[in-house]
C-alpha cells in the first residue's frame, strides 16, 4: 500500500514537473502577407520584418533600432577598409548544421545574386574573406561609415542547407522558384513550422537560440487580412492579439473599446513634395519656354501656401508629426534646430509669386499615389485648394501606386513637374536621404529618385565626403550642413512623418513599437 | 448530341483566348509589376534586369503570345507576388473558392424555391409581404455592406461564429475541406450567407413570378378540373414547370457566385480564389490575374454546357423534338 501511495505521488510529482509552461500563442495580423521568404530576394518592409525573426545578420536591431551584436560578437578595424569580425561560437541553423564563417561567405555571394534585391545592404563590400572557421574580414571599396547599420538586414543563410535543397542564387521571375522561398532555415530567435500563403505562417520559439529569451511566447501565428475593418473586427473579437495599421477612423473607436489600446508613435518615413528644377520648360507650360519651379522664391511660395496644421487635424486627424526636414527624429544625422519649418503665410507666398513674375500663377499637374501611403490622395487634395489660393492654377493626378513610381522614376524619364513621394533612409541614415533623393551626381545610382532633379554642388561634394567619412562628429556637422543647403534652397517641401497605429489587446503584457513599423516577435510578452 | 458539346468546348477555347487577349492589353493600366517586386534602393539597372527576365520589356501581343506558348505546355507561370507557380497557387485556392459556391448555391435553392413558392401561392399573406420586403434588403444592399453587418452582428456583438478565415482545414491530398471541422463549418456560415443572400432573393422573386404565371395556364385549371387536391397540382403540375427558368438563372449565376466572390471572400479573408485575384490587381502579378481570368471564362463555358444539357433531360419537349427530327 505504501508503495503504491508513493507510485501515486511519484507519478503526480512527475506530472506537475512535466506540466508544460502555460501555453503562451501570439497572434497578429497586417494588410498583406509577406512575399516569400527568401532573405536575398524581396526587399520590403514587412517581409523583411518577418524574416528577421527567422534569420540573424552579424549584427541585429534592437527595438530602439540601436546595432547589437547578433552573430558577430565583436568587430574590429583593421585599416580604413578592412572590418575584421569575431563570430558567435556554438551557434546553430534551425535544422541543426553548426554555423561558421564558410555561411558568411556564401551568403554574401548569393545576397550579391542577379535578382536579389537585399544587396543593397553590401554594396561597397567588395570581398569577404574568411579567416579562421569564427573570423570573417569584410573589405569595403572605400572607407564605408554606415557598413555596420547596413549588416542587420544581411541575413546569413547555411551553406549545408541551401547545397541540400539547390537554392544556391535567389531566384524569381518567369519560371524560377526558390526553396528558400516558401521555407527558413535560420539561426534567429523563431523558426518557421508552417506557411500557407496568404492564410496563415506559425511560427514557435527557437530552444537552440543562443540569447537569453525576453519574450515568453510559446507559439505565434501570423494571419494576414486584407479588409481594414475585418481585421478591426477581428481584434475585437479576440481572435487576433495584435494588428497593424489601425485605420485613422478607428483609432477613437478602439481606444474607447475595453481590453483593447493603440499604440501610436512617429514613423520613420518623410513623405514630401518634390518640384521639376531641371526642365527649361515646364511639362504644364509648353510652348512658354518657362519653368517657374528654377526660381527659388517660387519654391519657397510653394511650401509656404501649405498649411501643414491643417493637413494634421484634418486630413490626419492627428496621426502626423509636421516636419522640416526630410529625414524623421531616429534617423542618424537628425538636428532638432533644422527641423523647425518655415511659417505658413499665404500671404508672402503672393508676394513671392509676383516677385518671381507669376503674379497670375501658372499651370502645373500634382501628381499623387492613391495607395501607397497614409491618405496620400486625401493630402493632395488638401493642398491643391491651398495652392489655388495663392493663385496656382493646380491640377490632381492621382493613381495606383504602380502607374505613379512609373511617371515620376526613371523608368519614364521622371515625366513630372510637381510630385508626393515619401522616403525611408533604408539605412537609417541621412546619407541614404541625400544620396538617393537630394543629390544627382554624388556616386554611382545617386538621384534615383530625385524626379525633379534638385541639384547643389556643394551638396554633391558634401555627400560625397559624407559617404566616406569616418569620424562620426566631422561627418554629422557634414550632414547638418548639406540639409541645412537644400533646405535653403527649398529644394523639397517636407510634409510630415505619418505616426504608426498598432491595435493591441490586452492579453498582451509588452509589444515594443519599433519606429520602422516591425513586429519584433522576440520582445513580445503575452500574459 | 456529342459534336454538340464538341462544338461548345471548341467555343470555349475561342472564349478563353480572347479573355486572355483583352486580359493582357489590360493589364498596362495598372502600372509596372516591378515597383512592386523591388525596394526603393534597387538601382535602375537592377530594375531593367528584373524587367527582361520577365519579359516585360516586350509589348503586351508578344507577352500574350509567350504566355499562350507556354501555356500550352501546362506551365502557367510563376506568381511575382507568391513566388510559387500559378497552377499550385490557384490549386490552392480552389476548393476554398467551390466549397463557399456550393454552400451559398445550396443556400439559395433551399431556401429562395420555398419562399418563391410559398410567396406565389399566398399572394396575399402578411408573411408574404415580409419576405417580399426583406429580399429588396437583399436586392439593393452591396456584398461588402451585409458581409461587415453581419460580422460585426455575429462575430463582435455576439462572439458566435469567426469574424476571419476558413478555421481549421482538412487536407485530402488533392482537396483541403472545411467541411469537416466544427471550426471550418462555422466559418462556412457568414461567408455563405453573404455570398446566397442576392442568388437567394433572386431566385424567389423568379419561382414567384412563374408560379404566378404557370398558375393561370388553361393545364392547371384541367388538372383542377379534374378534381386533383391542391397538393398534386401545386408540386407535382406547377412547380415542374417552373423549373426551367430557375434551372438556367441558378447554373449561371454559379458563374456570377464565383466571380462575386471576389468581394464576399476578400471581406472575410477567405482563402479562395477571389482574395487571391484581387491581392494579385494590387500587386500586377500578371501571370496570376491573367490565369485566374481564363479560368473563370472556362468556368462559364462550362457551366452554359452543363445547362444546356440539363434542359435536355428536364424538358421532355426538347428530347421528343430530336426524336422526330430523326425520323425525318
Amino acid at each position: 500500500m505504501k508503495t503504491r501511495i508513493a507510485f501515486v505521488a511519484a507519478t503526480a510529482l512527475a506530472m506537475a514537473l512535466a506540466v508544460p509552461v502555460a501555453a503562451k500563442t501570439f497572434k497578429y495580423s497586417t494588410t498583406g502577407d509577406v512575399i516569400g521568404m527568401d532573405p536575398h530576394i524581396n526587399n520590403e518592409g514587412p517581409t523583411n520584418a518577418m524574416k528577421d525573426n527567422l534569420y540573424e545578420g552579424l549584427v541585429s536591431r534592437h527595438w530602439d533600432l540601436t546595432v547589437r551584436p547578433a552573430l558577430a560578437t565583436e568587430w574590429t578595424q583593421v585599416n580604413p577598409t578592412t572590418t575584421r569580425f569575431k563570430l558567435r561560437a556554438g551557434v546553430t541553423f534551425h535544422d541543426g548544421t553548426p554555423f561558421t564563417a564558410d555561411d558568411v561567405v556564401f551568403s554574401f555571394d548569393r545576397i550579391r545574386g542577379d535578382q536579389s534585391d537585399m544587396k543593397t545592404y553590401v554594396t561597397g563590400v567588395r570581398e569577404v574573406r574568411k579567416i579562421d572557421d569564427l573570423t570573417v574580414e569584410l573589405v569595403t571599396e572605400a572607407p564605408d561609415p554606415v557598413l555596420i547599420q547596413n549588416l542587420s538586414l544581411f541575413h546569413i543563410m547555411s551553406k549545408a542547407w541551401a547545397q541540400k535543397h539547390n537554392t544556391l542564387l535567389p531566384l524569381r521571375g518567369a519560371n524560377a522558384e526558390s526553396f528558400a522561398n516558401r521555407n527558413a532555415n535560420g539561426t534567429g530567435p523563431f523558426k518557421m513550422v508552417e506557411r500557407v500563403p496568404d492564410t496563415r505562417t506559425v511560427l514557435v520559439p527557437n530552444e537552440k537560440w543562443w540569447g537569453k529569451p525576453e519574450h515568453n511566447l510559446t507559439r505565434v501565428e501570423f494571419k494576414p487580412i486584407a479588409n481594414a475593418a475585418t481585421r478591426v473586427a477581428a481584434l475585437l473579437t479576440g481572435e487576433i492579439d495584435m494588428m497593424f495599421p489601425v485605420p485613422l477612423q478607428d483609432v477613437p473607436r478602439l481606444e474607447r473599446t475595453a481590453g483593447v489600446k493603440v499604440l501610436q508613435g512617429p514613423e520613420l518615413r518623410t513623405i514630401f513634395l518634390g518640384m521639376d528644377q531641371f526642365r527649361d520648360e515646364l511639362l504644364d507650360m509648353p510652348g512658354t519656354g518657362k519653368n517657374p519651379f528654377k526660381d527659388v522664391r517660387v519654391r519657397r511660395a510653394f511650401y509656404q501656401a501649405i498649411d501643414i496644421n491643417a493637413i494634421q487635424r484634418v486630413v490626419m486627424r492627428g496621426a502626423s508629426t509636421p516636419t522640416g526636414l526630410m529625414i524623421a527624429p531616429g534617423i542618424n544625422g537628425f538636428s532638432k534646430e533644422l527641423n523647425q519649418r518655415y511659417p505658413f503665410d499665404p500671404e508672402a507666398s503672393k508676394k513671392l509669386l509676383a516677385e518671381a513674375g507669376y503674379p497670375q500663377g501658372f499651370p502645373v499637374t500634382l501628381d499623387c499615389p492613391n495607395d501607397r501611403y497614409v491618405n496620400d490622395e486625401a493630402i493632395c487634395q488638401a493642398i491643391v485648394p491651398m495652392l489655388t489660393r495663392v493663385g496656382i492654377n493646380i491640377k490632381l493626378n492621382a493613381q495606383t501606386k504602380g502607374l505613379h513610381f512609373d511617371k515620376i522614376g526613371l523608368k519614364d524619364g521622371r515625366r513630372t513637374s510637381f510630385y508626393m513621394l515619401g522616403w525611408t533612409p533604408g539605412t537609417y541614415d541621412a546619407h541614404n536621404m541625400l544620396f538617393n533623393i537630394i543629390t544627382l551626381s554624388s556616386g554611382p545610382g545617386s538621384g534615383a529618385w530625385n524626379s525633379g532633379r534638385y541639384t547643389n554642388p556643394k551638396v554633391e561634394e558634401l555627400t560625397r565626403s559624407i559617404a566616406r567619412e569616418i569620424d562620426p562628429e566631422k561627418r554629422t556637422a557634414m550632414i547638418h550642413e548639406a540639409m541645412k543647403l537644400h533646405k535653403e534652397d527649398f529644394g523639397h517641401i517636407p510634409l510630415h512623418q505619418q505616426a504608426l497605429a498598432w491595435g493591441v489587446r490586452d492579453s498582451v503584457a509588452g509589444i515594443p513599437q519599433a519606429a520602422n513599423d516591425a513586429v519584433m516577435l522576440k520582445y513580445v510578452r503575452m500574459k | 448530341m456529342i459534336a454538340f458539346v464538341i462544338r461548345r468546348l471548341l467555343q470555349s477555347l475561342i472564349v478563353m483566348l480572347v479573355v486572355g487577349f483583352v486580359a493582357f492589353s489590360m493589364f498596362n493600366f495598372l502600372g509596372d509589376p516591378i515597383n512592386n517586386m523591388v525596394g526603393q534602393d534597387a538601382t535602375e539597372e537592377d530594375r531593367e534586369n528584373l524587367r527582361v527576365a520577365l519579359g516585360l520589356d516586350k509589348p503586351f501581343y508578344v507577352q500574350f503570345l509567350v504566355y499562350l506558348s507556354n501555356a500550352v505546355q501546362g506551365n502557367f507561370g510563376t506568381s511575382y507576388r507568391l513566388g510559387m507557380p500559378v497552377v499550385d497557387a490557384l490549386a490552392d485556392r480552389l476548393p476554398a473558392t467551390l466549397e463557399l459556391v456550393f454552400c451559398a448555391a445550396g443556400l439559395a435553392l433551399l431556401v429562395g424555391v420555398p419562399l418563391g413558392v410559398y410567396t406565389g401561392l399566398h399572394r396575399d399573406r402578411w408573411l408574404s409581404k415580409v419576405f417580399l420586403t426583406l429580399s429588396l434588403v437583399g436586392i439593393s444592399l452591396p456584398t461588402f455592406l451585409i458581409g461587415i453587418l453581419l460580422i460585426l452582428f455575429f462575430a463582435v456583438q455576439l462572439g458566435w461564429l469567426p469574424s476571419f478565415g476558413r478555421g481549421d482545414v482538412v487536407d485530402l491530398g488533392f482537396w483541403s475541406t472545411g467541411f469537416l471541422t466544427a471550426s471550418g463549418l462555422k466559418a462556412l456560415i457568414l461567408p455563405s450567407v453573404t455570398l446566397a443572400l442576392f442568388q437567394l432573393t433572386l431566385v424567389m422573386r423568379l419561382v414567384r413570378a412563374e408560379m404566378l404565371e404557370v398558375l393561370r395556364t388553361d393545364y392547371i385549371k384541367f388538372a383542377r378540373a379534374r378534381g386533383l387536391s391542391n397538393r398534386a397540382v401545386h408540386f407535382g403540375h406547377a412547380l415542374g414547370n417552373t423549373l426551367v427558368p430557375v434551372i438556367t438563372i441558378t447554373g449561371l449565376q454559379i458563374g456570377s457566385l464565383i466571380a462575386f466572390a471576389i468581394v464576399t471572400e476578400t471581406v472575410f479573408q477567405w482563402p479562395g480564389m477571389g482574395l487571391l485575384f484581387l491581392q494579385a490587381v494590387q500587386f500586377v502579378d500578371i501571370p496570376i490575374m491573367s490565369s485566374y481570368l481564363i479560368l473563370i471564362a472556362f468556368f462559364f463555358v462550362a457551366i452554359n454546357l452543363v445547362v444546356d444539357l440539363l434542359y435536355y433531360f428536364v424538358d421532355p419537349r426538347l428530347r421528343a423534338d430530336r426524336a422526330v427530327a430523326g425520323g425525318h
